[in-house]
């Protein structure tokens, strides 16, 4: 059944968006990350606009992270004080960013910039998730490593600091607005949560707890992500309400399916899976930027 | 007729219109299978039927006709982009602003256009595609702008925005003719306008003009035009979608799992 988006002014069958939203849904429930990733990238494979890709994935992150961050919020696994802190970086990121994206769209080089900024995180996320679940499955068959106790790093010794009972942390408050400056940024230059940056940057470069890290990750996305979508509308009127409401259906119950089939299976395997779906994608994409073009031309709409 | 060709020609270049001179003989006359086309959220394209007779007051001279029917989109400037390699990659380089190209043209006539029809004729009434899209940036020069001119018409095509049959007008009982159209899901809203040419030797004896209104309509104009005069209210409403479906999504799980 062919579909009309509005926004997207293009015609696209809409099991395909429904099983999109399905497969990407499945995957982010099974391994837990939030799939902006991998749907921006589909969305254009398919030939959405990349900045209507952008704008309306960011959309719909917002629905997929509300959803996950009310889990959390029941379990109390929301850290909200270090989550506003984020996002006041957050949101300043976002700003920037979509001003950026106006700017080059204007210039007719925001496919270039997407793709460039897809090439460069997948291939680091994906190679360092590959490496590490390598390491992680070799490990697990020589037995649990030894605990490790957060170190003290030059994040200790900044200014400005401020106390995160729940993270039980006292830290300054410049490397988590800085983090979420970044995640603001890529969500409105990428369409994505930004998640598979934050989180390790939470544990790694914060030394929050693990067991508040997703919830609180979630919860600054939810926010950073709905401003990325408010302001694609009002300066880029690419947000195609339509087309991600039928993601959106595929997506929530994809996600279901996802988690429940996730505990069924290995951890490390999983990772691996993923990380090789993450290189190929960027591979794709890399492939794109660099071969020659059957065609050199492309049509937009004179100003 | 055939030598009353010419005269007709001039009579109407000299109205300076599409007009059929009066001292015609023969007229054209045609309908459309519709004369309106409403954009939903479903709409995935439809045929459009060109049926019409050529009306003559007096036996034909010349029996042998040819006849072009042309559907022509809302003419909008077209923004082209050429990319070149610039350190390894591809990028969009040079960028050229055409003014004039319809944003949806197709042609249907009895023979190839290259037979029934004069090159003057053509470009007098602008019939085939190539006299469709005109008015490249001065300042890009020959090569370049014929370039990128073409890359419209290619790229076009390929969309299924720019059609040509050659046979696609039937002409029955020597008066009567059809021709029918496949119109694509990806049309652009507007005006768009249907030529009925009639030809005799290759010069254009008369032409019927008619119109199609296409918009988009429903839920889809509703979003279109919201989105665009009032986008805050419009991106407002997006994100309050997406948080009902995250929460209802949220809910009915947590339901299911119990």
């Amino acid at each position: 059944m062919l579909i009309y988006l509005p926004i997207a002014e293009v015609s696209v069958n809409a099991f395909l968006l429904l099983g999109l939203g399905g497969a990407v849904g499945l995957l982010s429930g099974l391994f837990g990350v939030g799939g902006g990733f991998l749907m921006t990238p589909l969305l254009i494979f398919i030939g959405i606009p990349p900045a209507v890709a952008v704008a309306t994935e960011a959309n719909q992150i917002v629905a997929s992270s509300l959803s996950g961050a009310l889990a959390h919020w029941r379990r109390r696994t929301v850290d909200v004080r270090m989550g506003l802190v984020l996002l006041s970086g957050g949101l300043m990121g976002t700003v920037v960013g979509v001003q950026l994206f106006k700017q080059l769209r204007e210039m007719g080089q925001v496919e270039l910039l997407v793709s460039l900024c897809y090439v460069v995180f997948l291939g680091i996320v994906g190679g360092l998730m590959f490496v590490e679940s390598l390491i992680a499955i070799r490990r697990s068959r020589r037995g649990p490593p030894a605990p490790r106790r957060p170190k003290r790093t030059w994040v200790h010794a900044l200014p400005f600091r401020m106390r995160f009972r729940a993270s039980n942390l006292y830290i300054s408050v410049i490397p988590p607005v800085l983090i979420g400056f970044l995640v603001g940024l890529l969500a409105a230059i990428m369409g994505v949560g930004g998640g598979f940056i934050m989180v390790p940057a939470m544990i790694y470069l914060l030394g929050m707890p693990t067991s508040v890290v997703v919830g609180t990750s979630l919860f600054q996305i939810m926010f950073v992500t709905g401003a990325a979508t408010l302001l694609h509308a009002t300066q880029n009127y690419t947000v195609d309400a339509i087309l991600a409401l039928l993601l959106l259906v595929g997506g929530v119950i994809g996600a279901q399916f996802g988690a429940r089939l996730g505990t069924r299976l290995k951890a490390e395997q999983l990772r691996v899976l993923l990380a090789g779906m993450v290189l190929i994608v960027c591979a794709k994409l890399a492939y794109d930027l660099v071969a020659t073009p059957s065609e050199l031309y492309s049509l937009g709409s004179a100003p | 007729m055939r030598r009353a060709a010419p005269l007709v020609a001039l009579a109407l270049a000299a109205a300076g219109a599409v007009a059929p001179a009066a001292a015609a003989t023969e007229e054209v006359v045609a309908a459309l299978s519709r004369n309106r086309v409403a954009l939903t959220t479903t709409f995935s394209g439809l045929e459009l039927f060109v049926f019409g007779a050529i009306k003559r007051v007096a036996p034909p001279v010349d029996a042998d006709f040819d006849v072009i029917v042309a559907v022509e989109g809302p003419t909008r400037p077209v923004l082209v982009r050429r990319k070149a390699r610039t350190l390894g990659v591809w990028a969009n380089a040079q960028a050229v602003t055409i003014d004039e190209a319809p944003s949806f043209y197709a042609v249907a006539s009895t023979g190839p256009l290259s037979e029934i029809l004069s090159r003057t004729a053509d470009l007098r009434h602008r019939i085939g595609i190539d006299t469709q899209v005109r008015g490249v940036d001065l300042d890009s020069e020959g090569e370049a702008r014929e370039a990128f001119h073409e890359a419209v018409i290619r790229l076009r095509r390929r969309a299924g925005l720019y059609l040509e049959a050659a046979g696609g007008v039937e002409v029955t009982e020597g008066a009567l003719f059809t021709a029918r159209f496949a119109l694509p899901a990806n049309l652009v809203e507007g005006e768009y306008q249907a030529r009925v040419f009639l030809l005799h030797d290759g010069e254009v004896a008369d032409v019927y003009v008619d119109s199609i209104a296409v918009s988009k309509e429903g839920l889809e104009r509703w979003l279109y035009s919201l989105s665009r005069e009032a986008p805050l209210i419009y991106g407002l409403l997006s994100i309050f979608v997406a948080l009902a479906a995250g929460w209802a999504a949220s809910e009915t799980f947590r339901l299911l799992r119990r």
